[in-house]
C-alpha cells in the first residue's frame, strides 16, 4: 500500500465531537519555522488530524522569473531558501549552464563545492540549534550559531552579502575568494571539527531528554518518504542512503571523498526524528571533511577568471528545456527551466524539497501529542521561503 | 533504462495513448493522451522493468501562443530502484483543462496538482481535495497563465501601489522589475 | 519575629509599654515588611543572573549595556513593565483574570515565612512548619489555573492544565520525602531540623544514612524544580509550544506579577531545600559560624550561610534549565509516578525502620567521615573544570583567525 488513503475530515469548527477541539498553531508561532498555519484537530493533548495551510510567504517567484532575465533569476532564486542561500543559485545556475552547454574551470567547481558545503554547515546549524531550541534546550542554538556567523563572516569576505549572496553565476561566480579566505577558513573549520561539532553531540545528541522526545516520535517508513517524495536529509533519516552528490554528482563532486549520513534507528525505530536530526548532524561533519579537501585542492589549483565563461548574454535555444536538481541543504532542489528562445526565461518551476516534506505532514501527525508536533514540524527541517516560494 | 526502452516499454503497453515522443531533447519527454495518464502513471510504478516511484516535479507550463492554445502538464519521474528518469507530458487545451489526477500513484502529487490548480486552473479528476494552496481561499484568478491582469482590488487593498503605477502598468510599461524601480507607500484609496 | 521584637524595643522609648495588641501587630507587620523587601529584591538579582549566567554558558556576554556590566537591566525591565498597558482581551473574565497572578504571588511569598535565618532569626517559627510549606506552595496551583482559564485562550489552558497535572503529580514525592526528614528529627519545625543539623559539615542530613539521604536530595531537589516549573519541567510555560502558556494574555505588570512569583519560588524552595538537607543556617565548620575570628563574637554569620547555600541551589536551577531539554507532558508525569514515587516510598520504608532501630536511630557509622571528602572533591572538580574553562577561551582567542 503505497498511499495512505485521504481520510475525509470535517473541519468546520461547529460540527465537531464533544471531545475534540480545534487548535490553531497559527501563522504567529514560535516554532512553527516562518509563517505557517497548522489546523490541528485534538483530543485534548493527541492530534487526531492536522492541516496546514501554506501560501503566506508567497511571492510570486516563478512569476517573476518571466519578466527578468537569466542572470536577473539568481537573486530570487536566493530569497526562495534564505537560510541555503547559495544552494539555491548553484542549482539555477548549473540548470541553466546544462541548456547552455557551458562547463566551469575546475577552479569555479571548487569555488562552488566550498561555498555550498559551508552554507550546508551554516544551514544545518540553524537547523539543528532551532530543533534544539523548540524541544527547550536553549544553549546548544547559540553554540552553533556562533559558528554560523564564522561562516556568514567568511560569505561576507568574499561577496559582501552575509545572508542573500547573487554569488552562483550563470557561467562562474561573482567573485573569487579573497587572499587571506583559505587559511581563514581553514582555522575556522578546525575549531568546528574540534570544539563544537563534539561538545554538540554531547550536549544535544546524546542528551537523555532529547533522546526520549524525538526517538519514536513521527516515524516515517521508507515507502511513504519515496512516494511523497521527501529527500535529502529526510530520506537518509529513514534508511535510504541517496544522495546526489554521490549518485548524479555535479560541480566536481565526484572527486570528494565522503560518507553519506544515514539513519541508524539505534535509539527507537528507524525514520523518526531522531534519526533525521542525527543525519543533519553527520552531514555536518561530513562537510567539514569535503570543505578542507576543496582548501587542500584550492590551495595548489591554479587559478583561473571566475568570469570567463560567464556568457554575455544567455539565450538558450528556443524549446530548450532541463529539469536539474542539486543536493541543497533541505533535499533535492529542482529547477525545470524552459525556454522559448528569449532572454527571459518561459517557465522556471522550482521543485522545493520543504514542500513535499509537508505534503507527507499530515499523515505524520495523527496520534501525537502537541509537543510531539513541535519536534515532528523540526525534525522535518522546513523553510518556508521554499515552499511558498 | 534508456528513454528510448522506456518509450518503447510504454508504447508496447499503451500503443496510441502514448502519442509522440521526442528523443533530440536534452530530457527525452513522451507526450501522453490525457485521460490515460493516471493508467500510464501507475503502469510506470507497478511494472518491474520501470518501476518508477518517485515523481520528481509536476509542473503547468502555458502556452496561449502555440496553435492550438494550450496548458501543458509535465511529470519527471524518477525510479530509486533503477535510477533512470523520465518525463511525461500531457497537453491540455486552454479552455477548459481537465486531466485525471495521478494522486493515487503518488502521494507527493496531491500538494503538486494543487498548485497547479491554484495558479493555472488545471482541473484534475478525482483529487480528492482540489483547492488552491499558495494564493487565499478566496483568490479570483489563476496568476501564473500568460494573460493574467492584476485586479485593481482584492478584499478592497489596491493591489498596485498607487494609481500612477495602475496607470502605468496599464499602457504596458513593465515596472517592478528594474532595479531603481522605486514604489512609493501606498496611498489611501480617498486620495485616488 | 523575637528579633523583630528585641529591635523595636530598643528603637523605640516605651514599646514595652505599648498594649499587647498593639505591639503584636507592629512587630508582625515589621517583620512581614522587611521579609517582603527582601523577597521582592529578589527577583531582581535572580533575573539579572540568570540572564548572566545564560550568557556565559551560551558563549555571550549577557546584557552589558544598562549599567556597568548591565547590573540595572533588570531595573528598567522592571519599570518598564510597570509602565505597560495591563490589556485585558476580549472574552476574559476580568475577576479571575486579575486574581490569578495574585494568587501566585502569594504562594510563592508566603512559603518564606517558616524559613530560618538564624538560631532566632524566623518570621514565624509554626511547629507545623514543614506542612505548611507543603500547603502554600500547591496554593499558586489554583492561581495559575485561574490564569489560564480566565484567559479565554486556548493555550493558556493548555498551559495551566499541564500545571495543574504537574504540580499535584510533583507534590507528592516532594512531601513524603519532607516524611523522611521529619521522621529523623522528630518534629515538624524547620527551625528544629536546622538544631538537628548542628555541629558542621558532616551532621547535614545530606550525608546521613549515606546513600539513602543524598537519593531523597535529589528526588526532593527534582520535584522542586518542577514545583517551579523550571526546565526541564516547564511545560506550563513551554515557550516553544504554547507561545507562552498559561500567562500568554497577561502583559505589564501582571506578567512581571508571575515572573517574580517564578523566582520567588525558586528561591524559597532553594531556602527550604537548603534548610532540609544543608544544615539550614549552620555554617560548615563552627568555626565560621560567627565573626569570631575577626573579633566580632556576637555577629552571627547564620543568614549568610544560609543565603550561600540557597543561592547555590538556584544556580544549579538556573544551570539545568539551560542545559537540558524540556520534558514531554506524559514522560513527565511518567517520570512522577512511575520513579520518583517508588524510590520515594522506598526511602520513606527503610529510613523509617532504620530510624526505629537504635543502632542506627542518628545514622550509619560512616556518615560522618563522608562529608567533608565528598565536598572538597565535587569543589575541586568544580574549581579543575573552572580552570580548564578559562585555559581554554584564552587559546581559542589566540587561535582567531584574522579576517
Amino acid at each position: 500500500m503505497s498511499t495512505l488513503a485521504p481520510v475525509q475530515e470535517s473541519w468546520d469548527p461547529e460540527a465537531l465531537d464533544p471531545d475534540t477541539m480545534i487548535l490553531n498553531m497559527g501563522p504567529q508561532h514560535p516554532s512553527t519555522h516562518g509563517v505557517l498555519r497548522l489546523e490541528l484537530k485534538t483530543d485534548g493533548e493527541i492530534v487526531r488530524a492536522a492541516r496546514p495551510h501554506i501560501g503566506y510567504l508567497h511571492r510570486c517567484f516563478e512569476k517573476h522569473c518571466e519578466v527578468v532575465d537569466y542572470p536577473g533569476v539568481l537573486p530570487y532564486t536566493d530569497r526562495l531558501d534564505y537560510c541555503a542561500a547559495m544552494g539555491n543559485t548553484l542549482g539555477f545556475a548549473l540548470a541553466v549552464e546544462k541548456m547552455l552547454g557551458i562547463e566551469c574551470s575546475p577552479y569555479v567547481n571548487a569555488i562552488r563545492v566550498l561555498m555550498a558545503e559551508l552554507q550546508r554547515i551554516a544551514s544545518h546549524a540553524v537547523a539543528v540549534g532551532t530543533y534544539g531550541m523548540d524541544l527547550g534546550a536553549f544553549t546548544p542554538f547559540l553554540h552553533l550559531l556562533r559558528d554560523r556567523e564564522k561562516i556568514l563572516d567568511l560569505f561576507e569576505w568574499t561577496c559582501g552579502a552575509r545572508l542573500l549572496y547573487n554569488y552562483n553565476w550563470v557561467g562562474g561566480v561573482s567573485h573569487d575568494l579573497p587572499d587571506g579566505f583559505l587559511k581563514a577558513c581553514r582555522g575556522m573549520i578546525r575549531e568546528y571539527e574540534a570544539v563544537t561539532h563534539p561538545e554538540l553531540v554531547e550536549l544535544l545528541i546524546g542528551n537523555k531528554i532529547f533522546i526520549k522526545r524525538t526517538a519514536g516520535v513521527g516515524i516515517l517508513s521508507q515507502e511513504l518518504a519515496i512516494n511523497h517524495d521527501l529527500t535529502g536529509p529526510n530520506l537518509r533519516g529513514c534508511g535510504l542512503p541517496r544522495d546526489l552528490r554521490k549518485d548524479h554528482p555535479y560541480s566536481g563532486y565526484e572527486q570528494y571523498d565522503f560518507q553519506v549520513g544515514v539513519g541508524k534507528g539505534e535509539y527507537g525505530p528507524l525514520g523518526s526524528c531522531f534519526d533525521r536530526n542525527w543525519v543533519r548532524v553527520v552531514e555536518m561533519a561530513e562537510s567539514a571533511k569535503i570543505i578542507q579537501q576543496a582548501l587542500d585542492r584550492l590551495e595548489k589549483m591554479e587559478k583561473t577568471d571566475v568570469h570567463e565563461k560567464v556568457p554575455k548574454r544567455v539565450k538558450p535555444a528556443k524549446g530548450a528545456e532541463v529539469y536539474f536538481r542539486t543536493e541543497a541543504a533541505r533535499g533535492q532542489l529542482g529547477y525545470y527551466v524552459v525556454s522559448d528562445g528569449g532572454v527571459n526565461p518561459y517557465r522556471v518551476k522550482v521543485k522545493s524539497p520543504c514542500f513535499t516534506a509537508m505534503s507527507v505532514f499530515h499523515h505524520l501527525a495523527r496520534g501525537l501529542y502537541i509537543a510531539d508536533i513541535v519536534a515532528l514540524l523540526g525534525s522535518l527541517d522546513i523553510v518556508l521561503g521554499e515552499i511558498d516560494r | 533504462m534508456t528513454p528510448q526502452e522506456i518509450h518503447a516499454a510504454l508504447q508496447a503497453r499503451f500503443g496510441e495513448a502514448v502519442l509522440s515522443f521526442d528523443e533530440k531533447a536534452l530530457q527525452p519527454w513522451a507526450l501522453i493522451q490525457p485521460d490515460k495518464i493516471a493508467e500510464v502513471a501507475a503502469f510506470a510504478k507497478a511494472e518491474p522493468a520501470l518501476a518508477f516511484d518517485n515523481l520528481m516535479c509536476l509542473s503547468g507550463v502555458d502556452w496561449p501562443k502555440e496553435t492550438p492554445p494550450r496548458l501543458d502538464v509535465v511529470y519527471h519521474l524518477y525510479s530509486y530502484k533503477h535510477d533512470h528518469t523520465f518525463v511525461l507530458k500531457v497537453q491540455l487545451p486552454r479552455d477548459n483543462p481537465r486531466v485525471p489526477t495521478v494522486e493515487g500513484t503518488w502521494g507527493v502529487a496531491n500538494w503538486h496538482e494543487r498548485e497547479a490548480f491554484d495558479l493555472f486552473g488545471i482541473v484534475f479528476d478525482g483529487h480528492s481535495d482540489l483547492r488552491r494552496i499558495l494564493l487565499p481561499d478566496d483568490w479570483q484568478g489563476h496568476p501564473l497563465r500568460k494573460d493574467w491582469e492584476d485586479p485593481e482590488l482584492y478584499n478592497g487593498m489596491r493591489v498596485k501601489p498607487t494609481p500612477q503605477m495602475a496607470e502605468r502598468y496599464a499602457a504596458g510599461e513593465k515596472i517592478g522589475v528594474g532595479p531603481f524601480d522605486f514604489t512609493p507607500p501606498n496611498l489611501p484609496l480617498e486620495q485616488s | 519575629m523575637d528579633y523583630t521584637y528585641e529591635l523595636l524595643a530598643r528603637l523605640i522609648t516605651g514599646f514595652a509599654e505599648w498594649p499587647q495588641w498593639l505591639r503584636i501587630a507592629t512587630v508582625a507587620l515589621v517583620t512581614a515588611f522587611m521579609c517582603f523587601n527582601f523577597m521582592a529584591v529578589g527577583p531582581i538579582i535572580y533575573v539579572y543572573a540568570e540572564r548572566k549566567i545564560a550568557g556565559f554558558m551560551q558563549d555571550r556576554l549577557g546584557p552589558m549595556r544598562v549599567g556597568p556590566y548591565g547590573v540595572l537591566q533588570t531595573i528598567a525591565d522592571t519599570i518598564k513593565l510597570l509602565f505597560k498597558e495591563a490589556i485585558y482581551p476580549r472574552g476574559v473574565d476580568r475577576f479571575l483574570f486579575k486574581l490569578g497572578p495574585g494568587l501566585v504571588v502569594m504562594g510563592s511569598f508566603m512559603g518564606f515565612v517558616v524559613v530560618p535565618w538564624g538560631s532566632s532569626l524566623i518570621p514565624a517559627d509554626l511547629n507545623i512548619g514543614v506542612f505548611y510549606v507543603a500547603a502554600i506552595s500547591s496554593l499558586s496551583v489554583v492561581g495559575v489555573i485561574m490564569a489560564g482559564w480566565a484567559s479565554n485562550n486556548k493555550y493558556a489552558l493548555f498551559g495551566a492544565m499541564r500545571s495543574a497535572a504537574q504540580i499535584v503529580s510533583y507534590e507528592i514525592p516532594g512531601v513524603m520525602i519532607l516524611l523522611v526528614i521529619v521522621m529523623i528529627v522528630g518534629s515538624l519545625s524547620l527551625q528544629d531540623i536546622t538544631w538537628a543539623q548542628a555541629g558542621g559539615l558532616q551532621n547535614w542530613f545530606l550525608w546521613r544514612y549515606f546513600p539513602l539521604m543524598p537519593a531523597a536530595f535529589l528526588v526532593f531537589f527534582t520535584a522542586g524544580m518542577a514545583e517551579c516549573s523550571r526546565t526541564p519541567f516547564d511545560i506550563p510555560e513551554a515557550e516553544s509550544e504554547l507561545v507562552a502558556g498559561f500567562h500568554t494574555e497577561y502583559s505589564g505588570f501582571f506578567f512581571a506579577m508571575f515572573f517574580m512569583a517564578e523566582y520567588t519560588e525558586m528561591f524559597v524552595i532553594s531556602a527550604v531545600t537548603s534548610v532540609l538537607f544543608l544544615g539550614g543556617w549552620w555554617a560548615p565548620h563552627p568555626a565560621l559560624q560567627s565573626l569570631a575570628a575577626l573579633g566580632f563574637p556576637h555577629v552571627g554569620l547564620g543568614p549568610f550561610w544560609l543565603v550561600a547555600k540557597a543561592w547555590s541551589l538556584v544556580f544549579v536551577m538556573m544551570w539545568l534549565r539551560w542545559t537540558l531539554p524540556r520534558l514531554r507532558v506524559d514522560q513527565l508525569m511518567g517520570m512522577a509516578w512511575k520513579v520518583l514515587l517508588p524510590v520515594t516510598l522506598v526511602l520513606v520504608v527503610v529510613v523509617g525502620g532504620l530510624v526505629l532501630w537504635p543502632v542506627t536511630a542518628q545514622g550509619f557509622a560512616w556518615d560522618g567521615y563522608v562529608g567533608w571528602p565528598i565536598t572538597l572533591v565535587v569543589f575541586g572538580y568544580l574549581v579543575v573544570k573552572w580552570l580548564q574553562a578559562r585555559r581554554w577561551v584564552q587559546r581559542r582567542r589566540v587561535q582567531e583567525y584574522a579576517a
